[in-house]
């Protein structure tokens, strides 16, 4: 149970085609996520597959049989929302109870579960209060709550750790992390965060205009990127790109290289800099350097690089690492 | 407001508004007061010294009086049934996206820009005259004996008319009130397996108890001092003398001032009682 599989999907809104037709494949217990900047339909396609928006064409299966017109609830999805959608006037117990009392579930089952899923998220003190009094990342729970007592045979998450804190963020990615292992259900989840995408994702699909650029693995699309897009998006900092002599000098229209390598040197390379902003985090150092030709170009330093501003650099790529594109934007 | 200095400077400054305030309520219920305590037939003499508690003993043992205090409960108790019910029901239909839905809602606004006056006497002239009123062509249309209205069901008709007029109000509050809740909340409610039905019990209606609390008392407020309706149709005949249109009947057509004064403090006691009653059923809606 849980795998998904959309066949030539496709929504317009009016005369504008938010997505045009896709295929894909999930496959049951992976932790998919739908990443991409903001509009690139990543939203959209989450909410064609939980029921809340209608198909223009194509067909979706849950599970292998035909779900494309079944209602939200009949498909047995779960989704948690970015605003948390919990509802205010309700205690805690009472929200996660209520996908339970639709169900027509035995009271005293549906209390079990919910005992146990309060326990699992840490919610067991405060099942009486209501969700205006409680914190961001306690609501995110509650609403992970409602949705992991209906057992469902998919979770999907609209970019839910958007309205936490930056700190609390790293906590919840963990947690969710946790459950996708302890409860081995399929999650798809959106996110416009690359870096969550990295960590948290057994796949990644890249979308971009409503079109799917590259689906892989985190390390696949880091290492192998099919064309600039991806390349640039993923990855943080953002990929380098050069074109001119040194691209023509690899046989490519312009050539990528990812900030961590490059190899700072004092006296020669292949390009030669001046130092501007230096970002000192300890364990790195990033410079913003700017070549001779006008253009920056980002480097991930050790954190021991001592670089005054206005300093003068030299910078080589490390020639396996060097991404080659051509005149389209796809890695040769 | 945190010093000392603008707490005092705040004081200041309300002292305007809240002396008019006082000044306008006060100076019509002192002189209520000290009419009700007067024998004061304007056409038979004037004024003409204390009369104790005569007045207040006279106005509760009339006969129309009990009648009267009924006839007000039951058309504001009506009224407020009907344009909460259909309230809620144009304001889930008007939140719908539909073509021309600007126009539609101001033509649902509009019997709120009618004077009662004139929106009495178009429903008494055009709908309700048993000859030639639309509901009399339509009863004649099914074969069946035009209804003398305002005669045969007189407080049908004014629970009817005043609603009529007070329909729009109940729906613009309960509109935005429906516009103003999270769609999210209903995605997720629609995802959690609710139907409609529940949707709207679980969801809905809780959302919009604050927003129904501010019509009942509003309503309240307007409809326990409705008059032109009653003065335009019926004229109090046929059981819908209201407590407010007895008092008119003791001042203005027995010409006795002292009484309806009597009556008028009847009549603010029965408000606060609603009131009362009211803000211990729906008041808690306004908290948090």
């Amino acid at each position: 149970m849980g795998s998904i599989t959309l066949k030539k999907v496709s929504k317009s809104f009016g005369d504008v085609e938010v997505i045009p037709p896709l295929d894909l494949e999930i496959n049951d217990g992976e932790f998919v996520v739908f990443v991409g900047p903001s509009g690139c339909g990543k939203s959209t396609l989450l909410r064609l597959i939980a029921g809340l928006e209608d198909l223009t064409s194509g067909a979706i299966e849950i599970d292998g049989s035909d779900a494309t017109d079944a209602t939200p609830a009949k498909r047995g999805l779960a989704m948690v929302f970015q605003s948390y959608a919990l509802y205010p006037h309700m205690s805690v117990r009472k929200n996660i109870n209520f996908p339970l009392k639709m169900a027509g579930m035995d009271p005293a089952e549906a209390n079990k579960r919910i005992d146990a899923a309060a326990k699992v998220l840490n919610l067991t003190d405060y099942l009486d209060r209501r969700p205006g009094q409680l914190s961001g990342g306690q609501r995110q729970r509650v609403a992970i709550g409602r949705a992991i007592v209906r057992e469902p045979s998919a979770f999907l998450f609209d970019e839910p750790l958007s309205n936490l804190d930056a700190a609390l963020r790293v906590n919840m990615r963990l947690e969710i992390c946790d459950l996708h292992k302890t409860l081995a259900t399929t999650m798809i989840y959106v996110t416009h965060d690359q870096v969550e995408a990295m960590t948290m994702a057994d796949k990644i699909v890249v979308l971009h205009d409503g079109y799917i650029e590259q689906v892989g693995s985190p390390l696949e699309l880091y290492e192998s990127p099919v064309n600039k897009f991806v390349a640039g998006f993923i990855g943080s900092p953002k990929m380098n790109f050069v074109s001119g002599a040194s691209a023509k000098k690899r046989d490519a229209d312009s050539i990528g290289i990812r900030p961590e390598h490059l190899t700072v040197s004092a006296d020669a390379g292949e390009w030669e800099g001046i130092v501007g902003v230096s970002e000192h985090l300890g364990s790195d150092t990033f410079l913003h350097v700017k070549l001779s030709d006008g253009s920056m170009i980002n480097v991930r330093a050790s954190g021991e690089l001592k670089a005054a501003y206005g300093q003068k650099i030299f910078l080589s790529p490390q020639e396996d690492k060097v991404h080659r594109f051509d005149a389209q934007g796809l890695t040769i | 407001m945190a010093t000392q200095q603008s707490r005092s400077a705040a004081r200041l400054m309300m002292a305007p508004a809240v002396i008019l305030l006082l000044g306008w309520m006060l100076v019509p219920l002192t002189m209520t007061l000290w009419f009700s305590f007067r024998k004061y037939l304007p056409l038979r003499g004037g004024d003409l010294g204390w009369a104790g508690f005569d007045n207040y003993t006279r106005f509760i043992g009339s006969s129309a009086f009990w009648p009267s205090v009924q006839a007000t409960l039951v058309i504001v108790g009506g009224v407020l049934i009907i344009t909460i019910v259909l309230g809620i029901i144009l304001a889930l239909l008007l939140d719908q996206p539909m073509w021309g839905q600007g126009i539609v809602r101001i033509l649902v606004i509009a019997p709120f820009f009618v004077m009662p006056t004139v929106s009495a006497l178009v429903w008494k002239n055009m709908f309700m005259d048993p000859v030639n009123g639309l509901f009399a062509y339509v009863w004649k249309f099914f074969g069946a004996t035009p209804v003398e209205w305002l005669s045969q069901a007189s407080m049908q008709s004014i629970v009817m008319i005043v609603s009529w007029q007070w329909l729009p109000f109940a729906t613009l509050i309960l509109l935005t009130a429906v516009q103003s809740l999270d769609s999210e909340q209903l995605e997720a409610a629609e995802m959690d397996g609710a139907s409609f039905m529940s949707r709207f019990w679980y969801l809905i209606l809780p959302h919009l108890a604050r927003a129904i609390t501010i019509v009942v008392l509003i309503q309240t407020i307007f409809l326990l001092s409705i008059f032109a309706e009653i003065f335009v149709t019926t004229g109090g005949a046929f059981g819908t003398k209201t407590l407010s249109y007895l008092i008119f009947q003791r001042v203005l057509e027995s010409q006795n001032v002292g009484l309806g004064s009597a009556g008028g403090v009847y009549a603010i006691i029965l408000a606060n009682i609603v009131a009362i009653f009211l803000m211990r059923i729906v008041g808690k809606n306004l908290d948090a």
